[in-house]
């Protein structure tokens, strides 16, 4: 079992990134801290997707001197999905944040609870 | 190959560049845009509807040309048409319907802006609803998720912008997980197209070669999607983000996007798991349970809310429950159930969602019970609609509601007895606590006569014709809808 | 964390937050936020506070703990990391991709032909998630008045020698490497996206020490959404007529020419350009509207 592991080395850190960041983001009260556990968890999907790739011995998918045999090269999807992937978590990322600065213009802290507590004595007000 | 064929393809396109076109135009005209936009595309996937459902044909679509699995494709059926039709109508009654209160919550120079994101929505619905490829299906997810917090966020308070922050670490989370398990997919099929999965998928099934892998993939893609659509515990963002964005908004939300999800996630079902696998891995009996605890739960924190939008939207919660329920009780009836119960939804939310929005607007912004008194006497079109629409959710005969609960009735009577009779307990009891917070809400909107101080409002145009035809389009499949469910059970056998 | 609080606060001074909704008033805003500092908590929510943060740490921990277990069973059962006897690099989209990418796509380059040709519609896609972005950080960030200088904005002005001349030789350094990287994305490792983010850094550079004026000059509201307009029309309408006549088997204009020329591979160039453009104005876009709130 722990050969397995051993051998799979890359992908046991990415689940391990990838469970790290979903419970920051799913629990943490500190809005730049669920940002932060945001971009773990999508680092870590992109981790895995690029050890899946990766093929021992094998030059990156670079053509080079007309060589076209698969045995060459590694995989070149992945890396491809993973182009795709970055520029999501980077405009996901952008979109928090702005969401962060405007709350934190707003109520004057970025703790979720102290937040919630407010918005909710706004809401006993109104009609 | 039939020119109709390549409508999808430029309806996504189109969809994508008039996003873009609404930047540069002033608010009217982007708005012009938008609903001509999704008008024409209601009629042409109508088109294509009507020249594949009499073919009985499935066709794929290469996008580029490449043939199989070396490009992207769409994969164009009775089914998709049918759904990408239908979520295109609704879009335009939405945005009739909701466009006034978006003129009068929202600042002049960003209400351009609420197009290009509902240009966007109908952009990664159609392709949510079309595509053949997982991968697309996550990269338009996010095109979603993206525009859908745009247009809660486009209103600009403290409550609504925390609204959003909660969507989105929810939605976050959802794609998060579906990502995961699309990557451990490819990891174990090496492909990424649907049907080529689907046969791998069960080459893998039969082998029992990674297994574990196979089952962890389809637990992260369909937890994934039943975060986003706020399956019951992860309902808790709904009450915030249905009740504090504009009405407008809130119709989209609720009527579309999560739609949309559920929709891909049965897509999944049938293409990428495969229908026997997916029903012998009991991932079906997880979604039945919770789908019976959120009816339940949905309608209780419902009587519980004094609060009308986010009334609405803890029912919400509990018909999302009823689409849940319909899917883990079985493929056949069980599915056809919840497809329709996903259009009955579809077709009831928003115009509830938009006449209670009517009516708060009429009351001075009076969102509690307390204060909407005599409010189907200042606005009577919404107070009508409204009135109408909660016999459509309680399931008063006549209306798509009822065709609805009669078709879970009879599928519990086709499942097995363990699920027939928490079916039929959710039914009634979700049934009486419909009736219990509906008829109080109509009683108390119609109680005083034009109270102090309120005068009979002017109705808009645009919003009666939205709330005539919702009134319409329900009572018209509430009383013809039998041979439409025969049609949808023969587009499940083909999907 | 407190460090970030008072900068975040610093920058906020003199900001005018436009809230339309009744319920918070533009003049209401100011009298809200500063009766939240004073509400203190009762004792009993104060108790709350205290166990959730201390059942935070425990919850999380066990969370994770359940979710890595559950993970790592499957990952052990996987295929093994880098051998090529995996389902993924035995499949024949791999061996098509390979040997006749360069053939059928013109691309040296084999994750170029594969995201621009192959698989062009879920980098359509992704443009697009990169342009939502920007609409919704413009909705949410951008404020029809002007922000009056801040003293970190002045200090940013000041002339500076040191910052200003080392500006001047690197961002052109900058541009031009990302030029290189954006042309020769489909000869070599690069593309639309790098090459993109690299001259959007060069811009944010520009900007970081020469102030916003100068930039504004040619890169205002204006021009900016009109070049991403222009761009992304590109993009769509280029890739639908090649959808089209690929579904159609209709011959198209764009071949994959010579490979290893800089004109060549068909539309994988105009491609990487267009999403280029998109994609440095994107980034500076999202600093212009984070630091100024305009573009």
């Amino acid at each position: 079992m722990w050969m397995t592991l051993w051998n799979n080395r890359i992908q046991v850190a990415a689940v391990i990134l990838f469970a790290v960041g979903f419970v920051t983001l799913l629990l943490h009260r500190n809005l730049i801290k669920k940002v932060i556990g945001l971009n773990i968890m999508d680092t870590a999907a992109y981790l895995f997707l690029t050890s899946i790739g990766y093929i021992e011995n094998r030059l990156s998918p670079i053509i080079q001197e007309g060589d076209t045999a698969l045995e060459t090269y590694v995989n070149p999807l992945p890396a491809g999905l993973v182009l795709t992937g970055i520029v999501v978590s980077v405009s996901v990322t952008a979109v928090m944040l702005a969401l962060t600065i405007r709350i934190y213009r707003r109520y004057h802290t970025l703790n979720l609870d102290d937040i919630y507590r407010y918005v909710h004595d706004e809401m006993e007000g109104e009609q | 190959m039939s020119f109709c064929l390549n409508f999808p393809l430029f309806l996504i396109v189109l969809s994508l560049i008039s996003a873009v076109l609404c930047i540069i135009l002033p608010g009217k005209a982007a708005r012009y845009v938008a609903l001509s936009l999704a008008l024409l595309s209601a009629v042409l996937n109508a088109v294509i509807l009507f020249y594949v459902y009499p073919r009985n044909i499935s066709v794929t679509y290469l996008m580029g040309h490449y043939p199989h699995p070396w490009g992207n494709e769409l994969r164009i059926s009775a089914m998709e048409a049918l759904f990408s039709s239908a979520f295109s109508a609704i879009l335009v009654l939405c945005l009739l319907g909701g466009s006034a209160q978006l003129r009068e919550k929202v600042q002049a120079e960003l209400s351009p802006y609420f197009y290009v994101m509902t240009c966007l929505i109908q952009a990664a619905l159609l392709a949510l609803v079309y595509t053949n490829d997982v991968f697309t299906g996550y990269v338009f997810i996010e095109i979603c998720t993206l525009s859908s917090c745009g247009i809660l966020m486009i209103r600009k308070n403290g409550r609504t912008t925390l609204a959003s922050v909660r969507y989105m670490i929810f939605s976050l989370v959802g794609s998060g997980l579906f990502l995961f398990g699309v990557i451990f997919l490819y990891n174990i099929t090496g492909e990424l197209l649907m049907p080529n999965i689907r046969a791998a998928v069960l080459t893998l099934w039969t082998s029992g070669e990674y297994k574990v892998p196979l089952l962890t993939a389809m637990c992260l893609m369909t937890l994934g999607l039943s975060i986003k659509s706020g399956l019951f515990p992860f309902h808790i963002w709904m009450a915030d983000t249905y009740g504090t964005a504009i009405p407008g908004a809130s119709a989209i939300l609720s009527g579309l996007i999560s739609k949309g999800y559920i929709f891909f996630l049965i897509k999944l079902i049938f293409d990428v798991f495969g229908v026997d696998v997916f029903y012998a891995s009991g991932i079906h009996n997880v979604l039945f349970v919770f789908g019976v605890i959120g009816i339940i739960i949905g309608s209780v924190s419902a009587i519980r809310e004094n609060n009308i939008l986010r009334m609405i939207a803890f029912s919400s919660a509990a018909q999302i429950g009823y689409v849940y329920m319909g899917i883990g009780m079985s493929a056949g009836a069980g599915i056809t159930a919840a497809l329709f119960q996903m259009l009955t939804h579809a077709a009831t939310k928003p115009a509830l969602f938009l006449s209670a929005g009517t009516m708060t607007n009429a009351m001075g912004n009076a969102k509690k019970f307390r204060n909407l008194q005599g409010a189907g006497y200042v606005t009577p079109v919404a107070g009508l609609a409204f009135t109408f629409e909660s016999f459509s959710m309680i399931g008063v005969p006549l209306t798509m509601g009822f065709m609805c609960k009669y078709l879970f009735g009879t599928a519990a009577f086709e499942a097995a007895p363990l699920k027939m009779i928490p079916t039929l307990i959710a039914l009634s009891v979700s049934t009486i606590l419909n009736t219990m917070y509906f008829s109080r809400t109509v009683i108390r909107i119609y109680r005083h006569p034009i109270a102090n101080g309120h005068e009979r409002e002017k109705t808009r145009v645009s919003y009666a014709l939205a709330a005539v035809v919702f009134i319409v389009v329900n009572l018209f499949f509430g009383v013809f809808g039998k041979s439409f469910i025969d049609a949808l059970g023969n587009c499940v056998t083909i999907f | 964390m407190k460090k970030f609080k008072e900068w975040l606060r610093d920058w906020d001074e003199g900001t005018f937050d436009f809230t339309i909704d009744t319920a918070a008033a533009g003049n209401e805003e100011s009298t809200v936020s500063e009766s939240f500092e004073k509400t203190a908590l009762t004792d009993l929510e104060n108790r709350e506070f205290r166990l959730f943060s201390r059942a935070f740490p425990i919850t999380a921990v066990i969370l994770a703990s359940v979710m890595i277990v559950f993970l790592l069973s499957a990952v052990m059962r996987l295929p093994a990391f880098g051998s090529p006897h995996t389902p993924p690099a035995e499949s024949v989209t791999i061996q098509r991709y390979i040997e006749n990418g360069l053939s059928e796509t013109g691309a040296i380059n084999i994750v170029a032909g594969v995201i621009l040709d192959y698989r062009a519609f879920d980098t359509l896609g992704e443009s697009h998630v990169l342009f939502a972005a920007a609409a919704a950080v413009f909705i949410l960030m951008a404020s029809a008045r002007r922000r009056p200088e801040s003293p970190r904005d002045q200090a940013i002005l000041r002339d500076d020698p040191i910052l200003r001349n080392t500006t001047k030789v690197l961002v052109p350094i900058i541009l031009l490497f990302g030029l290189y990287v954006i042309f020769n994305g489909h000869l070599g490792p690069g593309g639309g996206f790098s090459g993109g983010s690299i001259i959007g850094g060069g811009l944010i550079m520009y900007e970081m020490s020469y102030g916003p004026t100068r930039l504004q000059r040619v890169l205002n509201l204006k021009t900016y959404k009109i070049t991403v307009l222009v761009s992304l029309l590109f993009y769509s309408i280029a890739k639908c007529y090649s959808f089209f006549c690929g579904a159609n088997s209709l011959h198209t204009i764009f071949g994959p020419g010579t490979p290893g020329r800089i004109f060549s591979a068909g539309l994988i160039l105009p491609l990487n350009m267009v999403v280029g453009i998109v994609v440095s104005c994107t980034l500076y876009g999202f600093y212009a509207l984070f630091m100024r709130e305009q573009i």
